[in-house]
C-alpha cells in the first residue's frame, strides 16, 4: 500500500496530468502528489526495522534517507514551481503542459530507486529517471536547452548502459559462489558475496562506477552535468542536483555494500577516494572565475558529490560525514536553486556579468543567497561545516596529505564561489529599479532550505543522527 | 540447439562489422533490426534445451523483444531520419575503411578479453562473451566515430545490445518484470530520442552534433 503512494500513484497523477490542459489542476495534482509522498514517506519512519514487500519492494535506513530527501525536495520544487508556471516564465517560449507529468514521473522513478533493492529493477529506475527528466530540461524551448537535453540524454543512458553491464557482471560473479541462482537481488548476493569470482566483482564495480557516476556528475564523466543544471528551469535543477545525483550515489553505495559483503572492500575503497578527490578538484577549477551562476551551483554539485564519494571511500566516521553531507547539500543546494530561478526572473540572465545591485533589487533573495553561499561553502555553524569537518578529520587520522589536498580545495572553491557571488549583490545595477514585488512562495521556499541547513548545523535530531549512524553502519562507517 | 546459437551470434558478429562498414543510414538501421531479430531468437535458441524454464515467460521475452528491437525501434528510427530531412549518408569523422579496420581489432580484442575474463561457469556457447564486447565495443566506435546524431542513436542500441547478450550467461536469473522494465526502457528511450532529433533537425536545419557545442566554459 505505502509503496503503491510512493511509486505507482504519482506515475498515474502524471498520467492524469498528461491529459489536462488547465495549468491549475495540474498543479493541484502535483501538490497531491508530492504531499501523499511526504505523508507515506513520513509514515516509513515509525517503523524502525524497515518494511519488505515480495521481491520488489525493499526499503532500509540506507533507502529510507535518500527516499525522504527526495520526497521533502521534491514537495519543495512543487511549491516553487507554482508561481514558475502561473504567471509564465520570463517571456521564453515554453512547454508547460509537459512540466506536471514527467515532474511525477520522474518521482515515482526516484522513489523507485530508493525503495528497491533488486539491482536491475533500480537499473530500469534509474534508466526512468533519465527518460522522465530530459523532457523537463527542454522546458524552455530554444537551442541551447536542446543541445543540454541532448547531451543529458545520450551520455547519461550510454554510461548508465554500463552500470547495467556491472549489475550482469555481478549475477555472473554470484554463479560462481554455489549451485542455487542467487538472483540480482541486494540480499542474496550480499550473502553469496564472499564466495564471489573476485575478478567479475572487480569488474561490475568499475562499471558500476563509471555508469551511475556518470549520472552522479563524477568528474571526468561530468561533462553533461553544467549544462543541463544550467539549461533546466530552477526548480527541476534543484531537484536534478539535491535528489538524483543522491539516487545514482544510492546505486553506486548498493555495489559497494556487496564489495563489502565480499570482504575485499580495498579496491573499491582507493577507487571512490580517486574518484571523489579528482570530482573536487576539477570542480573547483571551473568554479574559480565561472562566469555563470547556474553552472557555478553544477560544479558545485560535483564537488560535492566528489566529496560525499571521497568519504564513503575514507570509512570510519567519515562515511557518517558523508550521509550527513548527502542531507545537509541536497538542502543547501536546492535552496540555491530556487534562489536562482528569483535572480534569473527578475535580470533574465545566467550571466554574472550582467547580475549587479541584486540586494537592491531583490532584498530577500540577496540575503538569502548570501546565507546559502556561506552554508554551501562550509562555513560554521551550517550543516555541510560538520560533515565536512568529520570527513577532514578522518582524512587527516588516515592519509595526512589527503586531508591537507582537500581542505585546500574545499578553500578554493568556497573563494571561488565567494569572489564570483559577490560582486552580484553588490553595487547597483544598470536598469532601473523596478521595485517588483517577490511573490511569496519563491522566497519562502529557499528560505525554509536556509533554515533547514542552519538547523542541520545547530541542533541534529537525535531520529536523523540515529538514521545516519545506522546508514552509515551498513556502508562499514 | 548450439549450433543455431553460434549461428545467431555470427549473424550478430557480421551485422556490427556492416553497421560499421555502410554508407547508408537506411542500411545501418536495416542491419540493426537484423540484429535486434537475431537477439530476439537467442534466448529461445539457448534456453529451451537442458535448462528448465517457464516457457511462457521466455516466449513473452522474445516476442517483446523481437517486436521492440526488430520492428519498433527500426521504425522509429527510419522515420526520425525522414523526418529529420538529414543527409542519407553516414558522416564519419574515421574513414569507412579504418572504420572496418578498427571494428576487426575490436573483434580480436573482445577474443582476447574473454580468455581473461573467464566466466564461473561455463557459457552455453564460446562465442556468446567475445560477441557480446564485440558489439559493446563496436556501439563506443560508432558512438566516438560518426557525427550524425542519428548515427549516435544506433552507437547506443549496439551497446544495449551488447549489454543484453551478456545477459544471457545469466540463466534467466532476471524477473520477468525487470526484463520487460528493461525493454520498455529502451523503447521510450528511443522514443524519447526519436523526438530529440526531430527537435534539433528544426532548430539547426540538420544534426550534426559538432554543431551542439555552443554550451562550454
Amino acid at each position: 500500500m505505502v509503496f503503491a503512494v510512493l511509486v505507482a500513484f504519482p506515475a498515474l497523477l502524471g498520467l492524469v496530468a498528461l491529459y489536462t490542459r488547465n495549468v491549475r489542476v495540474a498543479l493541484t495534482l502535483l501538490l497531491v502528489g508530492a504531499s501523499l509522498h511526504l505523508l507515506a514517506t513520513g509514515w516509513l519512519w515509525t517503523i524502525p526495522a524497515g518494511l519488505e514487500l515480495s521481491w520488489m519492494f525493499k526499503l532500509d535506513v540506507l533507502g529510507l534517507l535518500f527516499l525522504t530527501l527526495t520526497s521533502i525536495l521534491f514537495l519543495a520544487a512543487s511549491l516553487y514551481s507554482i508561481p514558475y508556471l502561473m504567471h509564465g516564465t520570463h517571456g521564453e517560449q515554453a512547454a508547460p503542459h509537459r512540466f506536471v507529468p514527467c515532474l511525477l514521473w520522474f518521482l515515482s522513478c526516484m522513489s523507485l530507486v530508493a525503495t528497491t533493492q533488486h539491482l536491475a529493477l533500480m537499473w530500469a529506475a534509474v534508466e526512468g529517471t533519465t527518460l522522465a527528466s530530459a523532457p523537463l530540461v527542454y522546458f524552455y524551448r530554444r537551442k541551447s536547452a536542446l543541445e543540454a537535453a541532448w547531451k543529458y540524454l545520450l551520455l547519461c543512458s550510454v554510461g548508465i548502459a554500463l552500470a547495467l553491464l556491472g549489475t550482469f557482471f555481478l549475477g555472473i560473479a554470484a554463479t560462481a559462489s554455489s549451485q542455487t541462482h542467487a538472483g540480482l537481488s541486494l540480499s542474496s548476493l550480499m550473502s553469496v558475496a564472499p564466495t564471489m569470482a573476485k575478478p567479475w566483482l572487480k569488474a561490475a564495480f568499475v562499471l558500476a562506477l563509471v555508469g551511475y557516476g556518470t549520472k552522479m556528475g563524477l568528474a571526468p564523466m561530468h561533462t553533461w552535468l553544467p549544462d543541463t543544471h544550467s539549461q533546466a528551469p530552477s526548480p527541476v535543477s534543484a531537484l536534478l542536483s539535491g535528489a538524483l545525483l543522491n539516487c545514482a550515489f544510492l546505486a553506486i553505495l548498493r555495489f559497494y555494500q556487496i564489495c563489502i559483503a565480499s570482504g575485499d572492500a580495498a579496491f573499491a575503497r582507493t577507487l571512490l577516494i580517486t574518484m571523489g578527490i579528482i570530482s573536487i578538484a576539477v570542480a573547483c577549477a571551473f568554479m574559480v572565475r565561472q562566469r555563470d551562476y547556474k553552472r557555478l551551483f553544477a560544479y558545485s554539485s560535483i564537488e560535492n558529490m566528489g566529496i560525499m564519494a571521497l568519504g564513503v571511500g575514507l570509512g570510519g566516521m567519515a562515511v557518517y560525514g558523508a550521509m550527513f553531507h548527502a542531507v545537509s547539500h541536497s538542502v543547501c543546494k536546492a535552496g540555491l536553486f530556487f534562489v536562482a530561478g528569483n535572480v534569473l526572473r527578475e535580470f533574465g540572465t545566467t550571466r554574472v556579468s550582467d547580475v549587479r545591485g541584486l540586494i537592491q533589487r531583490l532584498p530577500v533573495s540577496g540575503v538569502l543567497l548570501t546565507i546559502l553561499m556561506l552554508a554551501i561553502g562550509g562555513a560554521p555553524p551550517f550543516g555541510l561545516f560538520w560533515s565536512e569537518f568529520i570527513i577532514f578529520q578522518t582524512a587527516i587520522g588516515s592519509h595526512p596529505w589527503l586531508g591537507v589536498v582537500f581542505v585546500t580545495l574545499l578553500a578554493i572553491a568556497f573563494l571561488g564561489m565567494g569572489g564570483v557571488l559577490l560582486p552580484m549583490l553588490q553595487g547597483s545595477s544598470a536598469s532601473p529599479v523596478q521595485n517588483r514585488k517577490e511573490s511569496t512562495l519563491s522566497v519562502v521556499t529557499p528560505l525554509a532550505m536556509a533554515c533547514g541547513v542552519l538547523a542541520l548545523g545547530v541542533y541534529l535530531p537525535p531520529v536523523l543522527s540515529d538514521l545516519l549512524h545506522r546508514a552509515a553502519g551498513l556502508l562499514g562507517g | 540447439m548450439k549450433d543455431y546459437a553460434d549461428l545467431l551470434l555470427l549473424l550478430v558478429a557480421v551485422s556490427n562489422l556492416y553497421i560499421v562498414a555502410t554508407s547508408r543510414l537506411n542500411s545501418c538501421v536495416r542491419a540493426s533490426a537484423i540484429q535486434g531479430a537475431a537477439l530476439a531468437l537467442l534466448p529461445l535458441v539457448l534456453w529451451t534445451s537442458g535448462f528448465n524454464v517457464q516457457l511462457f515467460h521466455l516466449a513473452v521475452i522474445c516476442a517483446g523483444t523481437l517486436a521492440i528491437k526488430a520492428i519498433v525501434i527500426p521504425i522509429l528510427v527510419s522515420r526520425a531520419i525522414r523526418e529529420a530531412n538529414v543527409r542519407r549518408e553516414v558522416d564519419p569523422s574515421v574513414s569507412l575503411h579504418s572504420s572496418v579496420l578498427l571494428a576487426g581489432l575490436l573483434m580480436g580484442i573482445s577474443f582476447w578479453m574473454s580468455t581473461v575474463l573467464v566466466l564461473p561457469r561455463p557459457a552455453p556457447t564460446m562465442l556468446l562473451v567475445p560477441v557480446a564486447f564485440a558489439t559493446l565495443l563496436t556501439g563506443f566506435l560508432v558512438l566516438i566515430s560518426r557525427r550524425q546524431a542519428i548515427t549516435h542513436v544506433i552507437g547506443y542500441l549496439l551497446i544495449e545490445n551488447g549489454v543484453f547478450i551478456f545477459g544471457q550467461t545469466l540463466a534467466r536469473e532476471v524477473p520477468f518484470a525487470v526484463e520487460l522494465g528493461i525493454l520498455l526502457d529502451l523503447l521510450v528511450g528511443i522514443f524519447v530520442m526519436g523526438i530529440a532529433i526531430n527537435h534539433i533537425s528544426r532548430e539547426f536545419d540538420h544534426i550534426d552534433t559538432e554543431l551542439l557545442s555552443t554550451l562550454k566554459d
